[in-house]
């Protein structure tokens, strides 16, 4: 046994194949896999719906926007009246939601504080969260459709319900990040609560603000079930909120889906092409706001 | 220079200013609308409880237990929709947690930073995605194959809430105080090894907070759910049998519902509204515990 | 009406100059001077002033006076109370939940805590200046228009003569008339100082009050703000705490000496303890505390 090989094995720092490094790299695989997992639905969903989607879509551009939904049986685009339905509904929904929303959070930041009620509303805010999005389209069905019978307008109703918890919780955040020397410095410049929120504080606020917005309606834009209840069922574009039927991208996906009519499939994969664009380019716009406004504040 | 006049040279000093109408108007218009928030909520509560208590009260609690739902014999039971709700999101939950678990693991512990980005994009692409569009791909891609079954929902309620899950698993587990982590490796701990000693035991209570939410979510999830599920009111064990679950239900049979099964409808929606936000106040409970634990200690 | 300050000799004993450690020797005051200064018409009066947080005496008995186009100084140790009786006198403690006065603060011969007085009037005729600059999220020019456009001025002539005006007052127009478009938030922290003091002065209010605004300025920013301050004292009447002695004692024509004490209860309790001319309590205190502090035994 010579001397220098017992130094030698004191010092071994070489790495060593044990069973404990082979877990932690197995777990790291695993983890690795579980990212593969999450990928894969989305790109065969991405795939299915660009490929079979934009056959329809594109090919015929125009008369998908604007030519009337065709019969189940007959063949081609056409979902002008659920493209109309969908922004008309979806933007007057966002039209009640937000600016209720941004003031229930104002209430909430520089009004309520820790009041009982501030904090209730903030409760109740988070509870309005969770209700399940059918059980908002049969609550305005009962409170609203049935005095108003199917118009688009008990559709955007649902929508904003399902959209206002949300807005007044970005909103809230975004207004508790704007710092307190701001407000300080409009009050003793002799400025009204009111004036200091609105000129002041909101401005500060405001990108943060319009980008949770914008999130939530593209969550809004996606929605169906509410929709089921309020909106009927129509086949030709129909601009008007109050009067009569109408429908919506959503609304169109799904019943396309129950069909067994390939040619009403496709059109269905059209239609949530069209829907899948317009969500992500509402997100998108949202990233871009909150990047520029992190630029400019620099 | 003139420039100040100061307030002793005019006329009279008057400090009582204008009555602040815009004022205070502005701060009751603030007050109405978070006040809103409050009115909805009651009117939801009051006005569909109204709408099922006619079913409730012919059915009484067999309601809940009865596995009949016909029109034409006017007797409802939601046992089969109960079963089906709980079954299918049961099944999301088990098969998305892992996954929510090991992406957010990855992308907070394994992913290097110039990655990091990209992978929560990648999530958030995922949450963005329109439950119906889901719902399209698993009738006319996933249904073929595997059938109109529970194991069909489940998947798709899987896919839709494993973004949820992972972004609240992923600020959870950011919030293990670094100095835990140092002391595993410097103890000489693999990354597993760190990963169970330093960030489960902190993580834990957040975590089955965050999956109670995906699991609120899953139960309320309609579309997707209606149009796999194979819409057939039975209690089944097997994941590949066909079934129902509230909201389906509600979806699917609510256009050629008479007034009596309309009722019976929103009496589920009641249910379901009551189990949801049941399960959804435990988990704010305990994620929002488990933040607040956490950013005491922290560091 | 407002209350003198004697003007025999201090009866304490020791009396040598040059007792001070202080490095700038202040020069002994003439008669003439202080006759001068003891000329200028009252504009405050604190009266017995307490001030409260809750059922907390935070501030006990306060009594002093400002005087018209002079700067007057509050100094002492941290945790005083001279910037809680600061904003005693543009009534920005309002803001802070709890807080409540007792005592008299006479703006004019008007009580500004009285019952017929609004704050918002009471600001703009008494502006303030910061520790932190914080100027708004705007441009510079949108800064300084701020309070004249609530005052009701709309008219773009006037208000670029305001903005320019108040520049060049604020020692600060050459530097940025070029970029007056550009955000505020660009500037180096003094410039950003005398934007806000440009800010508050474009009100034309009769009073500045400033709360420690060098404090989080470098040496070169800090000496330019009190040259301004010189400047300014022609045209506003200002009252400043600082925390920097040699400052007070640069700058001011009276300084009101704060320190904390303990009560029987063993409270802290903030209390004025000496108003002076600042050349007699630089030279001569009447107090030991005052002594003590300006030597720098403690504090």
């Amino acid at each position: 046994m010579s001397l220098g090989g017992e130094l030698t094995r004191a010092f071994d720092l070489r790495p060593k194949r044990s069973w404990r490094g082979v877990k932690s790299n197995l777990m790291t695989v695993l983890m690795a896999a579980a990212v593969g997992l999450i990928a894969i639905p989305l790109v065969l969903v991405m795939v299915s719906v660009f490929s079979k989607g934009g056959a329809i879509l594109f090919h015929d551009f125009p008369s998908f926007l604007t030519a009337d939904i065709p019969p189940v049986r007959k063949a081609g685009p056409g979902m002008g009246p659920a493209v109309i339905g969908t922004l008309i509904i979806t933007g007057t929904a966002t039209l009640i939601a937000v600016p209720l929303g941004v003031l229930g959070a104002i209430f909430l930041n520089e009004y309520g504080g820790a009041s009982k009620f501030a904090r209730l509303v903030r409760f109740m805010a988070m509870v309005m969260t969770g209700v399940p999005s059918i059980v908002m389209g049969l609550f305005i069905y009962v409170v609203w459709t049935m005095h108003f019978h199917l118009q688009a307008f008990g559709g955007a109703l649902a929508l904003a319900c399902l959209m206002l918890p949300i807005v007044i919780n970005a909103s809230e955040q975004m207004l508790r990040l704007v710092p307190n020397s701001l407000r300080e410095a409009s009050f003793a410049l002799g400025a009204t609560k009111a004036r200091t929120v609105l000129t002041v504080v909101l401005p500060a606020a405001g990108s943060g603000i319009v980008s949770g917005s914008l999130l939530a309606v593209a969550r809004a834009a996606g929605e169906t079930a509410p929709l089921l209840f309020t909106i009927g069922a129509a086949r030709t574009i129909n601009t008007a909120l109050f009067t009569d039927e109408n429908t919506a991208l959503s609304a169109r996906i799904f019943e396309n889906a129950k069909e067994a009519v390939v040619n009403a499939q496709d059109r269905g994969w059209g239609a949530a092409l069209a829907l899948v664009l317009l969500a992500f380019s509402l997100t998108v716009i949202a990233r871009v706001v909150t990047a520029y406004a992190t630029k400019v504040r620099k | 220079m003139s420039d100040a006049t100061p307030a002793t040279d005019r006329p009279r000093l008057d400090l009582r200013g204008q009555r602040a109408h815009g004022d205070q108007a502005f701060r009751y218009l603030a007050i109405g609308a978070a006040a809103l928030v409050l009115l909805v909520l009651g009117l939801i509560a009051i006005t569909m409880t109204q709408r099922a208590i006619p079913v409730l009260r012919t059915m009484g609690l067999d309601f809940f237990t009865s596995t009949t739902w016909s029109e034409h014999d006017e007797r409802f039971g939601a046992l089969p929709f109960i079963w089906g709700t709980i079954y299918t999101a049961t099944i999301a939950v088990v098969l998305s947690v892992p996954v929510s678990l090991g992406v957010a693991l990855f992308i907070t512990q394994v992913a290097p930073s110039w990655l990091k980005k990209p992978l929560i994009y990648l999530v958030d692409l995922l949450a963005v995605v329109p439950s119906v569009v889901f719902g399209l791909w698993g009738v006319l891609m996933l249904a073929p194959h595997l059938g109109r079954s529970f194991l069909s929902a489940g998947i798709i309620l899987a896919i839709m809430i494993t973004p949820i899950i992972t972004s609240l698993a992923r600020e959870v587990i950011e919030t293990t105080a670094q100095a835990d982590k140092e002391a595993a490796f410097a103890l000489g701990a693999t990354r597993w090894e760190m990963i169970r000693a330093a960030v489960f035991p902190h993580a834990r209570s957040g975590l089955v907070g965050a999956v109670m939410l995906g699991l609120g979510r899953a139960m309320g999830e309609t579309i997707a759910a209606a149009l796999v599920i194979g819409s057939s009111a039975q209690i089944a064990l097997s994941p590949l049998s066909s079934g129902d679950s509230m909201p389906a239900v509600i979806a699917n049979q609510w256009a050629e519902a008479g007034a009596t099964q309309k009722s019976a409808l929103i009496a589920l929606a009641v249910t379901l509204f009551v189990m949801t936000i049941i399960v959804n106040l435990i988990a704010s409970a305990i994620v929002r515990r488990s933040m607040i634990r956490s950013r005491g200690v922290g560091g | 009406m407002a209350t003198e300050q004697p003007m025999t000799e201090s009866k304490s004993s020791s009396t040598t100059g040059g007792k001070l450690a202080t490095t700038a020797p202040v020069p002994a005051p003439r008669p003439s001077m202080i006759e001068g200064l003891m000329s200028a018409p009252v504009v405050f009066t604190v009266e017995a002033l307490d001030v409260f947080y809750g059922a907390y005496k935070a501030v006990r008995g306060v009594e002093l006076a400002i005087r018209k186009n002079q700067i007057t100084a509050f100094i002492g140790p941290s945790g005083c109370g001279k910037t809680t009786v600061l904003r005693c006198l543009n009534r920005m403690n309002d803001l802070i939940p709890g807080a409540r006065v007792s005592g008299k603060v006479l703006y004019h011969g008007i009580d500004l805590y009285g019952p017929d007085v609004s704050a918002t009037e009471v600001r703009r005729r008494i502006g303030m200046v910061f520790q932190k600059p914080n100027p708004f999220p705007k441009s510079i020019y949108d800064n300084v228009a701020y309070g004249p456009r609530i005052n009701g001025i709309r008219d773009k002539a006037k208000l670029d003569e305001i903005v320019e005006k108040s520049l060049r007052s604020a020692a600060l127009w050459d530097e940025v008339k070029d970029r007056l478009k550009h955000s505020a938030l660009g500037m180096s922290g003094g410039q950003q100082q005398r934007l806000c003091i440009a800010r508050t002065i474009a009100v034309e209010p009769e009073v500045v009050l400033m709360d420690e605004p060098c404090s989080a300025l470098d040496p070169i920013a800090t000496a330019r703000v009190e040259d301004l301050m010189r400047e300014l004292k022609q045209h506003f009447t200002i009252v400043i705490v600082t925390h920097n002695m040699q400052q007070a004692a640069r700058v001011s024509d009276f300084t009101a000496f704060f320190t904390a004490e303990l009560d029987t209860a063993g409270q802290r309790f903030g209390q004025l303890v000496e108003f002076d001319v600042t050349a007699r309590i630089f030279s001569n205190p009447k107090e030991q505390r005052t002594e003590n502090y300006i030597t720098g035994r403690f504090g």
